[in-house]
């Protein structure tokens, strides 16, 4: 793609210098403050280098959290991710369907997670839309339960996060060409064959992608869990915990550590599904030379 | 057949999953809507009566044209600043190959991986010790970490399909640099910063973490203001909370639907797509 | 699925397409053909004329809006593609960029439940066949265009079809590849004997490979017949245009007979073999390397206004005293602005009715 438009013999490119605030910038406000954050957590208010860590893991309110959190985000993106797969394989061509049907579900993503909380908490509430339908047609006597605990906050996660993984599979499923699977049928593959073989095996790559994305925003689930669940119980989650210590107790040594715990454990699981994803092929997803 | 009736059963299925799931968003907003503009609603299937009062209330009790103010200073200033900044970079990052390029690209793309709640303690952190967290400027700049590399990422595609020949073209025929790049290359931009733009303008608007971890009393967006308000709930009626979250919305859905004229709906979501990999 | 056959049969074969508006335009209309068993037919025509939409409603891709499609006494439009069981060789090959050179060429096997022992041998036989030695365990990304193609062929031949479909299969090569795999493909179909059909835009390609040629223009069948009678005798202009018959001339028609018609214009007389039945007005075909430079049959005086040198011939830009531009290609190579008498026998002139919009 680079391609000079004046050689020089020696001396530097000037239009390299174009890029220098846009990098001094994430030097100063992205990489900056992590590395302090980072050196804060090992210089804690008392004790030791690694007092806060050692106080996160053995504090009755902080361990949990991190079980809290998986017990969250796990089974929200595995939902998100399984059923995105099949809805976006079958609208892979384009069509009016398609077209409508991405526009609508951008909506409830870009309205964000307070919105989405608020709108939960009138129409999946106690007395909400939803509970008085389903008593209404006997289907569930009594008030139904699904605000302020924990399945308001996986609703929520499945709200905001179903739209963002079939967006981004849709845009992957959309990117293989659709002449290898007529090519497949030509000898003799069916259509679940031409799934299986071809779609399946080209798709891995960006389903481990979409996976890590996912779970990372369902693991750093803040608004939802405080605003729909119970955020002193079954929706203590680790940012919560984080908040606290830095806008509550001004322990902002304390609070580095959690933030930095929270960032380690996506990282273990982001790591964890890439490396599997090495198992299977990446690579082109047109036929031929492209 | 038995195979095309299990295919027929699965495609019912996905589509009976859909519609459930989009119904359901509607009727979420739906009955926000109805609440914002309901007299009294305890219970019944329908409220009592309908009124606008409560827009009212909000804009006073939540002191919203305040908030609303300085929802704009924000999303303003940290669109122009973030292409100001990010136009050139792409630019840099589309025509030229350097050492570390690889990296530096990495570190455009992180923000945009990491979740804002990760970064943005240790941020709020750095921000409050330097007196820069609960003033607007700290909203503005921590706004600008997920921006600018956003608008990098939308841009850099963008100028890479663009010919470099017509720049050598102006330039042979005598343009400076200069003018190069506001006779030549500005307009052929213009399409990819307004997509850029919008796309970042809609982002920021509904920003809450960052804008949450470093944002004062007096420095707080409208996507704040409105977790606060939902926070304290049954301080103030709920009619009151819905109507100000009805602002918001349709604020949000309005430069949503703008964006959508000039942006393909998976952009907005598709931060990071791989580039496949050519062998 | 049919392992052989003696006749593949189109009748009427339509494809529509929806365009602007409630409108829909046929990209295929009213194709009628019948394949012989181990013939080679190339559907010739310019980009955007149907050709490629006759090939996908053979091999199942694109369902017909019309007419039948029958092997012997089967009728196949109704079968999915899994069900046609033809070999196909697509344009961009459509290699599966995850799978080695063995399990793409295996693929065709594997759908039909072959046991792994025979795959094996099969593929390695077609492997030989193809001269891919050495190269089974490669990704498609790590071949060369000739190479990708070459998988591409074996992949198509080596589930043994009654029938072998080739879309446009070399117009992504070089030149000089293009020419060494045309020699491969006749070469393997004189191996193999099966029937190919061959979509091409390229004319030097129809020629060489093909037993039969269909020319197709805006979705119509437009000449079915040998290579050489489709070079030599074009059933309409528009075939003899496409088959390079660059001068193309406006007369009135002053006689016929036998076949023959004796043409005029002002300033010019000429006799031509008559291809379809005239008006009063025609038009006379000719090829630029029949007409000569020198005294002969159907004289035409004219200047020389440009010169083309390209080696073991020119070609001339002749303008006659009426102003008709003739192009010539010639072995002797005037200056200039030199006038030159040319001749063209009359079996080579080509008399067509004149075209309507002229």
């Amino acid at each position: 793609m680079a391609a000079p438009l004046h050689t020089r013999a020696a001396g530097l490119d000037r239009t390299l210098f174009l890029v220098v605030p846009a990098a001094l910038f994430m030097l100063l406000v992205f990489v900056y403050p992590f590395l302090y954050g980072l050196m804060l957590s090992f210089t804690p208010t008392e004790g030791g280098a690694l007092a806060n860590y050692i106080k996160f893991f053995t504090t009755d309110n902080l361990w949990p959290t991190i079980g809290t959190t998986l017990k969250l985000a796990m089974p929200a993106t595995l939902i998100n991710v399984g059923l995105a797969i099949p809805i976006a394989y079958q609208m892979r061509r384009k069509s009016p369907y398609q077209k409508w049907v991405t526009t609508i579900l951008v909506v409830p993503i870009t309205l964000g997670t307070v919105l989405i909380a608020e709108g939960m908490l009138t129409y999946f509430g106690p007395r909400g839309w939803l509970s008085q339908t389903l008593q209404f047609f006997h289907l569930y006597e009594g008030p139904i339960r699904l605000t302020h605990n924990y399945w308001g906050v996986l609703i929520s996660l499945i709200i905001s996060g179903f739209p963002f993984v079939f967006l981004l599979i849709l845009s992957y499923i959309t990117g293989i060409d659709p002449v290898l699977a007529r090519a497949a049928a030509t000898l003799g593959a069916d259509p679940w064959q031409q799934f299986k073989q071809i779609y399946w095996p080209l798709l891995i790559p960006g389903i481990a992608m979409a996976f890590c994305l996912a779970f990372v925003q369902a693991f750093s689930v803040f608004p939802s869990a405080v605003l729909l669940g119970a955020p002193q119980g079954p929706t203590r989650v680790i940012s919560i915990a984080a908040y606290e210590a830095a806008f509550e107790q001004y322990d902002y040594s304390l609070a580095s550590a959690i933030a930095m715990l929270m960032g380690f454990v996506q990282l273990i699981i982001v790591a964890f599904v890439l490396g599997m994803r090495r198992v299977f092929y990446r690579g082109p997803v047109t036929g031929g030379k492209g | 057949m038995n195979t095309n009736l299990l295919a027929r059963a699965a495609r019912g299925l996905i589509w009976g999953v859909m519609t459930l799931f989009l119904a359901n968003i509607f009727l979420m907003i739906a009955a926000v809507t109805t609440s914002s503009i309901a007299r009294r609603w305890l219970g019944t299937f329908l409220p009592d009566g309908y009124t606008f009062q409560w827009y009212l209330d909000a804009w006073k009790e939540f002191q919203l044209g305040a908030v609303l103010w300085v929802t704009a200073e924000v999303v303003v200033a940290v669109v122009g600043l973030s292409l100001l900044i990010g136009v050139p970079a792409a630019y840099a990052l589309a025509r030229r190959d350097f050492i570390g390029k690889r990296w530096l690209m990495l570190l455009f793309l992180l923000p945009l991986m990491v979740p804002p709640i990760t970064y943005g303690i240790p941020l709020a952190t750095v921000f409050y010790k330097l007196h820069l967290g609960g003033t607007i400027y700290g909203v503005i700049l921590s706004n600008m970490v997920p921006a600018l590399p956003f608008v990098i990422l939308v841009m850099t595609p963008f100028i890479e399909q663009i010919d470099p020949n017509l720049e050598s073209a102006a330039r042979v025929f005598g343009a400076s640099t200069r003018k190069m790049f506001w006779h030549v290359l500005t307009p052929l931009l213009a399409p990819g910063i307004l997509a850029a733009a919008l796309l970042v303008l809609v982002r920021t608007i509904a920003m809450f973490e960052l804008t949450f971890l470093t944002a004062g009393p007096d420095s707080q967006t409208l996507v704040v203001a409105l977790y606060y308000a939902v926070f304290a709930a049954g301080v103030r009626a709920p009619q009151s909370i819905d109507a100000m979250a009805m602002v918001y919305m349709v604020i949000t859905l309005i430069w949503l639907l703008i964006a959508l004229q000039f942006v393909n709906p998976t952009q907005l979501v598709s931060r990071v797509k791989e580039q496949p990999q050519g062998a | 699925m049919k392992q052989d056959f003696s006749q593949l049969r189109l009748d009427k074969v339509t494809r529509r397409f929806a365009a602007a508006g409630a409108q829909s335009i046929a990209a295929l209309d009213n194709m009628t053909l019948t394949v012989e068993r181990g013939e080679f037919i190339a559907l010739l025509g310019p980009s955007g004329c149907g050709k490629s939409t006759a090939l996908n409603c053979i091999a199942g891709l694109l369902a017909l809006s019309d007419g039948s499609i029958c092997l012997d006494e089967e009728r196949i439009d109704i079968l999915p593609p899994e069900k046609r069981g033809f070999g196909m060789v697509f344009q961009n090959y459509a290699l599966f960029p995850h799978m080695t050179v063995r399990r793409n060429i295996g693929f065709g096997l594997l759908m039909r439940g072959e046991s792994s022992a025979d795959i094996e041998r099969k593929v390695e036989a077609v492997v030989r066949l193809v001269q891919l030695q050495g190269h089974e365990d490669k990704l498609p990304g790590q071949l060369s265009g000739g190479q990708q193609q070459r998988v591409a062929i074996a992949r198509a031949i080596v589930i043994e079809p009654p029938l072998v479909l080739m879309d446009e299969p070399l117009s992504n090569l070089d030149a000089k590849l293009r020419l060494e795999m045309r020699a491969e493909i006749r070469r393997i179909h004189r191996e193999l004997g099966r029937t190919t059909i061959y979509v091409t835009h390229d004319q030097d390609e129809a020629l060489s490979l093909a037993d039969r040629i269909v020319v197709i223009k805006d979705g119509r069948v437009q000449q079915i017949a040998p290579p050489a009678e489709i070079y030599g005798q074009p059933a309409n202009l528009d075939v003899a245009r496409f088959m390079g018959y660059r001068n193309v001339l406006s007369l009135d028609v002053a006689s016929q007979a036998d076949g023959r018609a004796q043409l005029s214009s002002p300033g010019l007389r000429l006799q031509g073999m008559i291809k379809q039945p005239l008006g009063a007005k025609a038009a006379a075909a000719i090829r630029p390397e029949e007409l000569i430079v020198g005294d002969g049959p159907n004289a035409i005086d004219g200047k020389i206004e440009n010169v083309e040198y390209s080696g073991r011939d020119s070609l001339l830009d002749v303008i006659t005293p009426a102003g008709i531009r003739l192009h010539v290609r010639s072995v002797v190579h005037p200056a200039v602005g030199a006038q030159v008498r040319l001749s063209v026998p009359p079996e080579r002139v080509l008399v067509y009715p004149a075209e309507s919009n002229q």
